[in-house]
């Protein structure tokens, strides 16, 4: 048989899952390559201002006269590789602590725990809304405002997955046979925290989306004249009539957001064995 | 005094109850505090200067304003009284003064709370009752196609951004359409109903204005469906979860097996024994409508905590912005803290946890 580059089981292929795949992989090709093929400027405003969609502007144009097409598709080379890298961000840091808390244990695991505590105490867009507010507005200080409101998910998960396998025997039998700490958590615990963290991630991707468009939005992320989903709605509140200002932008984040959380959930099933049963199980 | 432990060990060991009710308490407080701290911190703590913010750029640049500021806010003492100087003033109401509307924060949060807990109540209601009966259907019907468009249902729900979702719908059913009211709690011609409880649609029922709450409940009707989609796409995950889990209980076979089946079998045992976890995300789901809030009360200019934290963000009035993260994080602690009281008195396996 020839041995192929990459192999994907058949049962990871499942009709939500590819269509969510081939949503997000389109788009972070657009990402990494829009700046190259976009028909206008995305800064430029030397167009005809509020024009409605047509032949020229597919998507119009907004009401500095700036084609909303080419901003469009530039913004996701300004959300995208944000949002990812904020979810790796969250991801290390948060996987890092949790199993430093629940490793250690003792007043360790009771510090960093309170203090997963305390930015839990906040819904999220709240309190990312307080710090971005409190460092200043600016799509970096959004970034690092989400960056702490998503990491205790992270951290609490792995925490709960250490904590459980810390006692099994063959975790205790590497113990023994003088693995450090950190060898122990690399060797016998981390091939088991993968898979729900690799999970979360994937779905933690839309929330990451949702939150720097939404911080946006409120104006605490992007600045004009940054080319930014969230703010370009938020500058069709402005234009009411203009429909297209605010509609093409929405549909973006909708399609993106929609697509991660399609292979997140598609994630779930292949790596938690209940829901497995579940989808195998056939009920009267 | 010698006996007084043992008097207290033995009545929380005779009522756990009261014993899990007061752990619960006192982790809220602690949280509380905890919550003051973080809005402390940011507002004091951060880079940037607080003084230019508060004062603006003009009065920050003459050095006797910026002075008298320092004495008056005592921002020359050491952080441990700033912090207690700034607890004292939350116990007396004092949240700072609005950079925006120069009024005090406590008074301007105090006329928008009950705008957006009335949104957020009859929004969490409708959520609970669309994500009970979607979440069931799915549970009931695993793996079946009705399973698979829940499934696809409520992800998209998840995935919709609430501000966009607000925009399009005020423009379609109020713009194109014409059959929603416009934006604000009530049309211009109505006046507000005499304040009671503050939500107007209650209000006008104790009154008798027939008129005004129909009215009122109109103004309702988008903002509460838009900021229902995401938790009517977190409860129904989650009723389907905790469903399924029960289904395969001995006790509900049990019940299939004694015959019976229907809405009695589904409220009187799958849903009672699916209600804990549901309760859990429900408070939960609570703090994703205060969020969804901020995010959509601007748009249909509803005058609540969202319209006031929008506002004071796009116009960088940071009191603002602390007043209404503490004031919901407040609101988000009770919540919870509620939720967990309910919970001890359901399960009594809880209270010994």
């Amino acid at each position: 048989m020839r041995k192929r580059w990459l192999k994907i089981p058949a049962a990871w292929i499942t009709p939500l899952g590819v269509i969510g795949a081939v949503i997000a992989i389109t788009w972070v090709g657009i990402a990494f390559t829009a700046r190259l093929w976009v028909p206008f400027d995305p800064l430029s405003q030397d167009l005809p201002r509020l024009q409605a969609p047509g032949i020229d502007t597919l998507m119009g144009t907004d009401a500095l006269g700036r084609d909303i097409f080419s901003r469009l598709m530039t913004g996701a080379s300004v959300t995208i590789p944000l949002a990812l890298m904020l979810v790796l961000m969250s991801l290390v840091v948060g996987t890092l602590i949790g199993a430093i808390a629940g490793y250690f244990g003792k007043w360790v695991d009771e510090l960093l725990m309170r203090l997963t505590d305390l930015v839990m105490a906040f819904p999220t867009v709240i309190l990312a809304m307080v710090v971005a507010a409190a460092l200043g507005p600016s799509l970096f200080n959004a970034v690092i405002a989400a960056f702490v409101v998503s990491w205790p998910q992270y951290a609490r998960m792995t925490r709960s997955i250490v904590l459980g396998l810390r006692t099994q025997n063959y975790v205790m039998a590497g113990r023994l046979m003088g693995f450090s700490p950190f060898k122990t958590l690399r060797v016998d615990i981390a091939p088991n925290v993968v898979g729900p963290i690799l999970v979360l991630a994937s779905l933690d991707v839309g929330t990451a989306i949702l939150l720097l468009s939404g911080l946006s939005f409120l104006g605490l992320g992007a600045q004009p004249p940054t080319a930014e989903w969230g703010s370009m709605i938020s500058a069709a509140i402005q234009n009411f009539d203009s429909w297209w200002i605010g509609l093409f932008p929405g549909l973006a984040i909708l399609t993106v957001v929609m697509a991660f959380n399609f292979v997140g959930d598609s994630l779930r099933d292949i790596f938690d064995p209940t829901s497995q049963v579940s989808r195998a199980g056939a009920r009267s | 005094m010698g006996n007084t432990p043992r008097a207290t060990r033995r009545y929380s060991a005779r009522s756990p109850l009261v014993g899990y009710l007061l752990r619960r308490l006192g982790t809220s407080v602690l949280l509380l505090f905890g919550v003051t701290i973080v809005t402390f911190a940011l507002a004091n703590l951060v880079p940037g200067d607080p003084i230019a913010a508060a004062l603006g750029e003009g009065a920050a640049s003459n050095p006797a304003t910026v002075e008298a500021y320092i004495k008056e806010r005592g921002l020359d003492q050491p952080l441990p009284v700033q912090y207690a100087n700034y607890i004292s003033g939350l116990f007396h109401g004092d949240m700072g003064i609005s950079l925006r509307t120069t009024q005090p924060v406590a008074d301007d949060l105090a006329k928008a709370v009950p705008a957006t807990v009335e949104i957020a109540l009859l929004a969490i209601v409708v959520s609970l009752g669309v994500g009970v009966a979607l979440g069931s259907l799915a549970a009931y019907r695993r793996g079946k196609i009705s399973d698979q468009l829940v499934r696809v249902f409520s992800l998209i729900g998840l995935s919709i951004p609430t501000f966009w979702m607000a925009l399009v719908s005020f423009n379609f059913f109020f713009l194109q359409l014409r059959i929603a009211p416009g934006s604000g709690r009530l049309s211009p011609a109505l006046a507000p109903p005499p304040t009671v409880t503050g939500f107007y649609t209650v209000d006008a029922l104790l009154a008798g204005q027939w008129v005004t709450f129909t009215d009122a409940l109109a103004h309702l009707m988008l903002p509460v469906f838009v900021l229902s989609l995401f938790t009517i796409g977190l409860l129904t995950r989650f009723v389907r979860t905790s469903v399924l889990e029960v289904l395969d209980a001995d006790y509900v076979r049990a019940g299939r097996a004694k015959g019976l089946s229907g809405p009695r079998l589904l409220f009187g045992y799958v849903l009672r024994g699916a209600s804990l976890p549901i309760l859990t995300i429900v408070g939960l789901a609570f703090g994703t409508l205060l969020s969804g809030t901020v995010l959509v009360e601007a748009v249909f200019a509803w005058p609540g905590l969202g319209s006031y934290a929008y506002n004071s963000a796009t116009s960088l009035d940071l009191p603002g912005v602390m007043g209404v993260g503490l004031v919901v994080g407040v609101v988000y602690l009770s919540i919870n803290f509620a939720v967990d009281l309910l919970y001890g008195v359901l399960d009594p396996r809880v209270r010994l946890a």
